[in-house]
Order: structure tokens, then sequence, then C-alpha cells
């Protein structure tokens, strides 16, 4: 698997760079140039979070899984089922328990999968998932089933700001705070020798063996980390939502994150950003133009970057900025 | 039902997934290429098939001609332009590629012809039902018995006794050393491609009957034609086959007797089998 | 010169001012699955609603119709919220209508609640979700008209004393089998199986269900599964299998004989029974002219089906509530007063009313047999149950209960 770009990206970045705030003063802007598109932008930004912690597995350890919503799901049933069941509907800890439940699941999937790699790997993680969406559906009962929860509310974020049922103005930001401080989890362990270590196994597997380092240990906390932080997304959208049902653990689910990553860059933090905006954004316009035909427009954009682009949109820029930096030396 | 009865019905169903399935195997163990898209060479396959029935007059089988031949050349055209690009490419972007691809076909489709579900007209014969001596069963099913059994065997001869099989055999187990020893790569992968594809085609309106056919048939059959493909092993074709009987029978005989566990058998099956062999029950270890 | 202006701006502005008072437009917005698994779906309740102006051009009297359509994309709930938050912030829609999947309008409740519009279901069946708010209103049918009156057909008509029930696993398929058992156990019949037969995803191989259903032997076999390939499937295994022959009697609701797949189900088929809120074979006036303008728009080999009706009879209510608040929606509980008793003759499904206490429909259930006539397979009307109410409110089960 070709990740150079992505290493080299990796340690030029070491530090915070100027630009870095960009995402962040989008993000807020946004809120007050668009107020009527905060449910829309609310989707995007738990996208973000969700594609987020697939890159951590995928672009960083280098685990590529077809079964990621299994986590997101998870933490999305776990603060529906809390709140529907035992009334217990504050956001906060609600998010806390869907990171210990979902990151349990992927601490115990991750410790009998990943000793698979490749399809084989691929599938394992998509029945997982499966069997996951089915218990669910046997589950109807506890779970709403197909048709989902109906009447979930939830209590006042930090006991002050309540859910804005129709303009999404307090889930928007809700969800961009979150959104920020899973980022700067992934980007600190990103860059710690931990993250480092990942980078190894996933670039020369072999060496890694060679020179000793805990190869399975890394992949399983990463994995682990990685799911916790899906269900925190899930449990995002349920909250945000007022609503889960079935299709967060749909392989529907699951390829789209997929897809939004690879087509945004993965291996670079921001692959997640790119690919989770554009798509969305591609999606949301095309559709309003367009309700029967805009996935046409969807696929050919997909292909066109997959047969230009070494590594997503990002992958792009980096060949413009090479180009670029070529023509300018002397 | 009696044991001959539930092994013929699970015998059937899965040589309907074999027939689709077994290109995708061969494509992905030869060229290392994921072909998320296979499903959509299936889907496209069963309109030419059903057009050729119902707006060219032909019948079953001349239908299935048509169907193999234009979808062969269909990905005789795709692989040359747009898949040879990426051959050298990583995996993920393979797949953003092929996804992509398949929005392409589902799209098109639904806009040429429309969201509805289409329906293949068996000929009279492969309707109702036929007496064995032993026992009375489903016509289409013993037909999709014979036919899968006869392509396993068809291929299998391809495979061990031609020169061209010769090759592909080698390049799916050696890629460099086979080109090293003079087979022109690149001219295989277009051929296996494009059997692979007709196949599929051929599959798509053979499991009409069963599978049904509409424009979202690549998506929601996906996970099913890699299931089978994994567990037979990449580039086996009897491998595939074999996967292919097992899920069938088993997910046939659970279903009858517990109707309630749902889709989860096949998914646990998978599950359990991949984890007792990694590669597949035929693959190769260490691939 | 100035004074020619002033003269032209004070005529343009009343005309301005003119223009505006007569002619206040009504805004509705569509969300439908116009792409994805529900896309066969969202185009019958999209064709229903354009032949309903088409027939009917005088239908909404001098409110100006804009009609807003979102595509809801998926059964996920979150696409469709977000379609009807933007139709209602952004667009501001005066109602919201369509939807097929029951998770979507779940899924928007809360939030055409907070904004106080109203809600016209187009398709989606789940009984209860009519009482999660005021503004809800529905012309399409709950899972137990149809359910409970081939409870009550099976028993009474045709005197069957056992049944085996096969249903897909999800709730419409759920709640049809509690309908079902409602009423034939309560007319004195006994459910012997029930057999949950996959999800509504991927067409299952119905083989060992029917395998299952036929070795028990029962009197009728009652089959609920979603609209569209299923249905297929299940007329060739009911056929594969020789049920027919062994004597097992197929019932079910029209689902499983949509008109759109008729035709290709065979002769196999004729015998069968299904009850039904529509078919496209139903022989009164305004059904006749709904099909032929139908044929006529989309082609002869095109037909009609129950989601087409329902987007039909969609736009009349919304057009009579137009009228009935003079063509200002902009108070809902207006307009659900208005559609609240609310009664249409000239339905192509026979005389329909909403209820005012559930807001739910009410609508003859035709009984129907399948016959083959002048070499096409036809659904033969034997039968009528009158005025059906969602039973599972009237007799408060679960949920609907509450």
């Amino acid at each position: 698997m070709s990740g150079l770009p992505a290493a080299h990206a990796m340690a030029a970045r070491h530090r915070l760079q100027w630009w870095e705030a960009l995402p962040w003063v989008a993000g807020v802007a946004a809120f007050f140039l668009f107020p009527n598109y905060l449910a829309f932008g609310t989707q995007v930004l738990v996208t973000i979070l969700f594609a987020l912690s697939l890159d951590l597995v995928l672009g960083y350890a280098g685990i590529v899984t077809l079964g990621h919503a299994a986590f997101f799901g998870a933490g999305a049933y776990t603060v529906g089922m809390l709140a529907q069941h035992l009334g217990w509907n504050e956001p906060l800890s609600g998010l806390a328990a869907a990171a210990l439940v979902a990151g349990t699941i992927g601490l115990v999937s991750g410790l009998v999968l990943l000793r698979t790699h490749g399809l084989t790997l691929l599938m394992l993680t998509l029945c997982t998932m499966a069997l996951l969406e089915q218990a669910a559906n046997m589950g109807a009962a506890w779970t709403g089933g197909f048709d989902g929860m109906p009447g979930l509310s939830f209590g006042k974020i930090l006991g002050l700001f309540a859910f804005d049922v129709l303009y999404f103005r307090s889930q928007y930001l809700y969800a961009l705070v979150v959104l920020f401080l899973g980022f700067l989890l992934v980007r600190m362990l990103v860059y710690s020798s931990f993250g480092q270590g990942l980078t190894g196994v996933r670039e020369n597997l072999l060496r890694m063996h060679a020179v000793g380092a805990p190869v399975r240990a890394r992949l399983v906390i990463a994995y682990t980390i990685s799911a916790a932080l899906a269900g925190v997304a899930g449990a995002l959208f349920t909250q945000t939502n007022a609503f889960v049902n079935l299709a967060v653990l749909g392989l529907e689910r699951a390829a789209g994150v997929l897809i939004i990553l690879i087509l945004g860059g993965y291996g670079r933090l921001y692959g997640a950003f790119v690919g989770a905006i554009l798509y969305l954004l591609l999606e949301h316009t095309l559709a309003k133009a367009y309700p029967t035909a805009w996935q046409l427009g969807l696929g050919l954009t997909l292909v066109a970057v997959a047969l230009y682009a070494r590594n997503g949109i990002l992958g792009i820029v980096d060949a413009l900025r090479r180009r670029l930096a070529a023509w300018s030396a002397p | 039902m009696d044991l001959l009865g539930i092994l013929l019905g699970g015998f059937a169903a899965g040589m309907v997934l074999f027939v689709v399935s077994v290109g995708l195997s061969v494509t992905m163990g030869l060229m290392g290429f994921v072909n998320l898209a296979h499903g959509g060479f299936a889907m496209l396959g069963g309109y030419v098939i059903v057009l050729a029935m119902k707006g060219w007059g032909l019948s079953f089988f001349p239908a299935l001609a048509v169907g193999f031949v234009a979808i062969a050349a269909l990905s005789v055209l795709l692989e040359r332009t747009l898949y040879a690009r990426l051959y050298r490419a990583s995996e993920l972007d393979q797949v953003l590629f092929t996804i992509g691809l398949v929005f392409i076909m589902i799209s098109s489709m639904t806009l040429a012809i429309g969201p509805e579900t289409q329906v293949l007209q068996l000929p009279e014969w492969l309707r109702g039902q036929v007496d064995l001596g032993v026992i009375r069963y489903r016509t289409y099913s013993v037909a999709m018995i014979v036919f899968g059994v006869a392509l396993v065997v068809a291929l299998w001869l391809g495979f061990e006794r031609t020169t061209l099989g010769a090759r592909i055999r080698a390049a799916v187990d050696n890629r460099r050393m086979a080109a090293s020893l003079g087979v022109d790569v690149g001219r295989l992968f277009t051929v296996t491609f494009a059997i692979g594809s007709g196949l599929a085609a051929v599959g798509a309106g053979l499991g009409a009957e069963i599978l049904g056919l509409d424009p979202q048939y690549p998506l929601r059959y996906l996970a099913y034609f890699l299931i089978v493909v994994a567990v037979g092993g990449l580039g086996r074709v009897t491998g595939v086959f074999y996967a292919a009987l097992l899920i069938g029978v088993l997910d046939f005989v659970l279903k009858i007797y517990f109707p309630k566990g749902g889709t989860i058998f096949i998914y646990a099956l998978t599950l359990i089998l991949l984890l007792w062999r990694p590669q597949g029950l035929f693959g190769k270890r260490g691939a | 010169m100035k004074a020619n202006w002033r003269q032209l701006f004070a005529a343009a502005t009343l005309a301005a001012f003119s223009a505006g008072a007569g002619a206040q437009a009504v805004k509705i917005g569509v969300v439908l699955t116009y792409t994805g698994v529900g896309a066969e779906f969202g185009q019958q309740v999209d064709r229903g609603m354009q032949i309903f102006m088409k027939l009917n051009p005088g239908a909404f009297g001098s409110c100006k119709v804009e009609i807003v359509k979102r595509d809801g994309k998926n059964p996920g709930g979150a696409d469709s919220k977000t379609a009807a938050q933007e139709l209602i912030t952004q667009e501001k829609v005066d109602i919201i209508t369509g939807v097929i999947y029951s998770s979507n309008a779940i899924a928007i409740e809360p939030v055409i609640t907070a904004a106080k519009k109203p809600f016209l279901i187009m398709n989606a069946g789940t009984a209860w979700i009519t009482n999660l708010s005021p503004y809800i209103a529905r012309v399409s049918f709950s899972m137990w008209h149809a359910g409970h009156a081939v409870g009550e057909t099976a028993a009474n008509t045709l005197k069957a004393k056992t049944a085996v029930v096969g249903f897909t696993d999800y709730p419409p398929g759920k709640d049809s089998l509690v309908a079902f058992k409602t009423a034939f156990e309560k007319a004195g019949g006994k459910v012997i199986d029930e057999i949950p037969m996959g999800g509504p995803g991927a067409v299952p191989d119905f083989t060992p269900f029917f395998q299952r259903a036929k070795d028990k032997k029962p009197d009728v076999f009652f089959v609920f599964v979603p609209a569209g390939d299923h249905a297929v499937g299940v007329m060739r295994t009911y056929n594969a299998l020789g049920m027919k022959q062994a004597g097992v009697r197929l019932i079910g609701p029209g689902d499983i004989t949509q008109d759109t797949k008729l035709q290709t189900m065979g002769d196999d088929a004729v015998g069968l029974l299904t009850v039904h809120h529509y078919n496209a074979d139903l022989g009164n006036t305004p059904n006749r002219r709904f099909v032929d303008a139908w044929k006529k728009e989309f082609g002869p080999a095109s037909t009609p089906d129950f989601m087409g009706v329902q987007g039909y009879d969609g736009m009349a209510a919304i057009a009579h509530a137009a009228r009935a608040v003079n063509c200002n929606m902009a108070d809902a509980d207006k307009v659900m007063a208005a559609l609240k008793g609310w009664k249409f003759d000239d339905s192509p499904r026979g005389p329909i009313s909403i209820d005012p206490a559930t807001r739910d429909i009410v609508m003859n259930e035709y009984v129907s047999e399948v016959v083959k006539s002048g070499g096409r397979l036809v659904q033969k009307n034997i039968g009528v149950i009158n005025a059906v109410k969602d039973m599972c409110k009237e007799l408060k089960v679960d949920r609907c209960g509450k």
C-alpha cells in the first residue's frame, strides 16, 4: 500500500501550522452564515468525526475495514437505549457510555480479528457488523428495529443548552466542540511515538517485527481507540437527530465513510474533513437539483478522483503543490 | 421436508451465487484488483438479457448468450480504458473507483429504464416441478444445479488442461514469475476479466428467479458475493464452488429449522470459517 | 417627466400589491425516496400526485401551488429529517408530505411538531405514527387496515381454522402478523406457526420458509412481504413448490399482488385471495379515469398501484385543506381542522375519509381474487369491507393505545 506521501506529510507537519485553525474558523463561520442549514451541517460534523476515527485505523494503522459502522451503531444505540429505557438522557455522560461500549466491542473484536489481514480481515469486519445489525433487528423490542426509536429527547448540555429541534443550533455547536476534542485526541495520538509506531506497522510490517516492536498490541490499541471514537460519533448522531434505527449499523454507512475517507485522502488527518465536506455537500446540492439523477454525478466524481489522484483530494493538492514548488524553484 | 429436498434446495441456491461470483474470485485472485463493480456487470448483463427477450423476442438461452457477449465486450472496453490505469494503484483507490463505477451503473439504469424490478420470464419447461424418481422437485432448481456443476467442470478443465488456463494459474500464483517467463499478463487480465464479467451476466440472468433484478442489485448482494469469494479462497474456482455450496446448503437448512435466526447464520458461519482458515477453504496459505 | 415617473411608480406598486393579494401561494414540501432502495415507491407516489394535478386542474381553486421535492435517499431517518428541516426553514413550505418509510416519518415528526407544520403521510404505514403528533394526518394506510381485514376474511369467508403466517422480519411484517392474528383468533381460528422470512433488503430465497409452511399443512398461508421484488419471489416460490396443488391457500394484503408485478406472476396466481384498499382493476368510474390518465401519461405498459393512488388522494386532501383556509396555510391548527373529517368520494379507491379522532385514513378494504380474463391476470372484486378504521388504534393494542 503506497503511503509514502502520508509519511512525508506527517514528518513535515509535526508542529501546529497556522492554517490548521481554518477548519474551525470555517465551522464557526458556517454557524452564522447558514442558519437554515445547521441540520445538514451537524450531519457533516458527525460524519467527519466518524471518518476521523476510521482514519486512525485505516490511514495510520493500515487496517482496511468495511465494518466500522459496528462501533458507530453501538454508540448510537447505547445512547438511544439509555434514554428510551432508563430515562438516562444526559448528553455528556451518554457520550462517555457510548465510548465505553463501542471501545469494549472494538477491543474484543480487535483481539480476535486482527490476527488476519487483507480480504479476510475485510470480510470479518463486515460479518461482525452484520451480526450486530441482525442482533439489533432481533432485539427490536429494545432497539426499535427498522422503524427506529421515536420520541427520543435529550437533556440540556452541561445543564445549560437545550437541544434545538427545528434549527439545530445547539446541536451544531455541540457537535463542533466534540469534533474538536476528538480531533485533538487523534492528532496527539498520531504524532506521538505510539502513532509513529503505527505508521511503522503500516509501512513495513516485517521490519517492525524485526525490531521487536509489539505489533499486535499496537494494532489492537489503535483499533480500540478508533472504535471508542466511532462510538462517540454514533452517540452524537442519535443525540443530535433524536432518532436512531438500523441504518446506523448498515453496510451503506460503513462503505460510505470508507469512500469519504479515500476521497479526501487517508492517513492525513484532514482527509476526513475534506472528504466528508466534499462528498456530503456534493450529494446535498446535486440531490436538490436532480432528485433522481444525483447519484450519477457523484459516481462520476468518485471515478475521476480515483483515476487522477494518488491519495484522494489531498493527494491532488499535494501533487499541485509539488508542481508549483518545482516551477518556482530556480 | 426430507433430507434430499433440503440438499437440493441449498445446492441450487448455492449455484446461483457460484455462477455470479466465480468471475469475481478469479479476477481478484489473478489481478489483485478489488472489483466491487462486479455486481454491476452482473446487473447490466441481466438487463441486456431482459431486453433481448422482451425487445428482440429472443428465447431464454440465446438471450443468455447475448448477455455474455455484450457484457464481456463492455468489460474489455472498461478494462482497457479505465481499470488498467489503476492496476498499480492502492487497493483503496481501486475501491473508490469501482464504487464510483457502480453508482454510475445504478443511476444510469434507473434513469434510462426506471427503478422497477425487471421480471425475467423463464421458459415454460423450467417452471413447475420435475419428477426425479426419488423426489419431485422444482425444475428450475434442478437446472441450476446441473448448470453449476457443468460450469465448474468446464472451468476446471479449462484451467487444468488448456494453455490459457495454465497461464492464468501461473499468474495467480506468482504474477512476476509468470511475466518473467514470457506470459503476457496484461492480455491475460483482459481475457479473464471478460470471461468473469460475462459469467456474472449469465449468473444474473439465471439467478433473477431467486435474486430478482433491479438497479440496486449490485449493492444489495455485494456482501454475499464477497463472502463466497473470501470463504472459497481467491482465484480458486473449485474453492468458490464448494464455498457457495456449503453456504447455500447450510443457510437453507438453518432457515427451515430456525427461521427466527434470520441472516445471522450466514455471517456467523463466514466468521467462523474465516477465523479457522483465513485464506479461505482452498486458498493459498500466506497469500 | 418627474410627474410621469411618480405615476409609473404608484401604478407599479399598486399592481404589485393587487397581484399579491389575490393569488396566495400554497407551498408543498415533498420528501420521497427518489433514489436508492425505495426509488420505485417514490416514483409511484410522485406520479400519483402528478396525475391528480393533471385531472383536477381546478382543485386548488384560486391558490397558486408550488411543489418543492426533496430526496429522502434511504430509510435511515437522518436524510429525510434534514430534508424536511430545510424545506421548512429554508424553503418555508406550508406543509410536508410524502414519505415512504415509517422510519423516516418517525424521524421527521419532531421537526414538524416543533415548527408547527402539518405533515400529511402518503405511505408510511406503522400504525402508531399518527399518535406521535397532533400535526400528523395520514391518507395511505396502517398495516392493520389490510392485516386485520385479511384475518377476518380468512376466518369468515374462507372458513379457515388454521393458518401459518410468513412475514418479512421488520415492523410492517410484524405488525401485519399481529393484526392478522388478532382478527383471525378472535373469529375462532388458530395461528399454528409464525415464520420470519428474512429482511426487507435482499430478497431471500423463500423456498425453505415456504417448505416449512407447506409441511405444516395449514388451511391458509398468510404472507406479508414488502411490495416489489419480494412479491415476485413469493409467487414464484409458491408456484414452484406446488403449494396450490397441495391445498395450501395463499392469502395476503395487496402488497403480494402489486399491480406493477401482477402480470409476471403466471397462471398459478389464479385463485390467490388478497385484501387491500386498492388495486388497479377496481371498477369504479374515478379509478377508470385515473388508470386511463396514468397509462396515457406513462405508457400503456405502466400501471398505478396502491402507492400511486395514495399520492393522488394526498393531493386531494391538501387541495381541500388549501381551499378551506383560503390559501393561507400559515395556521397549522386550521389546516389540521380542515383535514380532520375530510371526506372524498371521488377517490380511485372508493369513498375515503380522515378519522377526526385519530387523523388516520378510513377506507374500504376490497377482497379480490386473481382470475384470468382476456389473456391477462385481473383482480376480481368479490367482496368489500366498508369504512375500515385502523384497528390497532381502535383496540388500543400496545403502542397504538398511547
